[in-house]
């Protein structure tokens, strides 16, 4: 697939943030990205039009009941049959911050065995509690699953700021330490919070700032098409919107956030 | 029949409460000898159902479908009819 023929498309509903700022990085890399009301998408069938699905950011319903559950739930009630073909067929889908709430609500993730009815894992209050807007250092622990992150060397430490109330990463407790084995033995633990250095967080605040078990701050499905991360790429996109740009003389062009955007982009362009 | 119901949604045994905790220091601040808080989320719904048994049925799909996350949360219901 050329990459100019590549359509994302960002979905959003009242509440909904940093999708402009999403489709901004897409046609900066020579994408169409459009950004689509989900009540439009799903009165006009058309969402298997497109390459790739993005759940931007934000506090979608107001974050009622639970972060990204009404939309989730939502989404299963009337877009069910098409994200589960986009799923199947291996189309790739984002979720950022409240995206990731999302399609954890959704049962898109972590699915060790497929989409599930219910969430197996959920995005609790922050610890300690309240909104948290920071920058954070995230350890790309991928080994080559995540075609999100495929072009990202294993163990590098990427710069992408945080924002939320309800970003503490949880399995259920009886299952802990299972699940974790199957994140690791599937290639499914993408990033997790550290220090500038790469070492763990160990769940210590700010570097942690959220209390998420094992420091995790993104995952994706076994099959690594289907990525969810707290952090936000979009708000890490260019050199002037990382926060000491006026401290520096000389930067990359783009931040981080980049690298994941492009990643998606050459997954699209090799396989399809 | 029309019923009432009440469900609380609240955090299983063994996950942290960080707004019970907060809310619990504060207390303690104020004098209280509170040794614990912990949050819960109360719905009152007003349903339409054959029977008591199939208002609860309905409670509890609600809970598993959209109010309670079955990772960390435990609910508990109470179905009065309403007159």
């Amino acid at each position: 697939m050329k990459r100019e023929d590549i359509r994302v498309c960002i979905l959003r509903v009242g509440g909904t943030n940093c999708d402009a700022e999403t489709q901004t990085a897409f046609e900066a890399l020579g994408v169409q990205a459009e950004i689509l009301h989900a009540n439009d998408v799903v009165k006009r069938g058309n969402l298997m039009d497109y390459d790739a699905l993005v759940f931007p950011g934000g506090f979608s319903f107001g974050d009622y009941v639970r972060a990204g559950a009404i939309w989730a739930k939502w989404l299963v009630a009337k877009l069910s049959k098409e994200l589960k073909a986009f799923f199947d067929e291996e189309r790739p889908i984002l979720g950022i911050c409240n995206g990731f709430q999302v399609l954890v609500e959704a049962g898109f993730l972590p699915a060790f065995d497929g989409i599930t009815q219910y969430p197996e894992a959920a995005l609790a209050t922050n610890h300690p509690p309240g909104y948290h807007c920071r920058w954070v250092y995230l350890k790309h622990e991928n080994r080559g699953k995540c075609v999100f992150t495929c072009n990202i060397q294993e163990g590098k430490v990427l710069r992408m700021p945080v924002a939320h109330a309800e970003g503490r990463f949880l399995f259920p407790k009886e299952k802990e330490e299972l699940y974790l084995e199957r994140l690791y033995d599937n290639d499914q633990l993408v990033f997790r919070y550290c220090d500038k250095n790469g070492n763990p967080a160990d769940g210590v605040y700010p570097i942690n700032p959220n209390g998420s078990f094992h420091d995790i701050a993104g995952i994706c499905n076994p099959e690594g098409t289907v990525l969810g991360l707290m952090p936000h790429p979009e708000r890490a996109f260019y050199w002037w919107q990382q926060p000491d740009w006026t401290r520096q003389t000389l930067m990359p062009f783009y931040g981080d956030g980049k690298l994941i955007f492009e990643g998606l982009i050459e997954y699209l362009e090799k396989k399809f | 029949m029309k019923f009432r119901l009440k469900v609380e949604v609240g955090l299983k045994p063994g996950h942290s409460d960080p707004e019970g905790e907060t809310a619990a220091r504060l207390l303690k601040e104020l004098g209280y000898k509170v040794e614990r808080v912990n949050v819960s989320k109360v719905y009152t719904i007003l349903l339409e159902a054959g029977s008591k048994n199939e208002a609860l049925l309905r409670a509890e799909e609600m809970c598993r479908r959209l109010l309670a996350n079955p990772t960390k949360d435990n609910y508990t219901i109470t179905v009065e009819e309403e007159k």
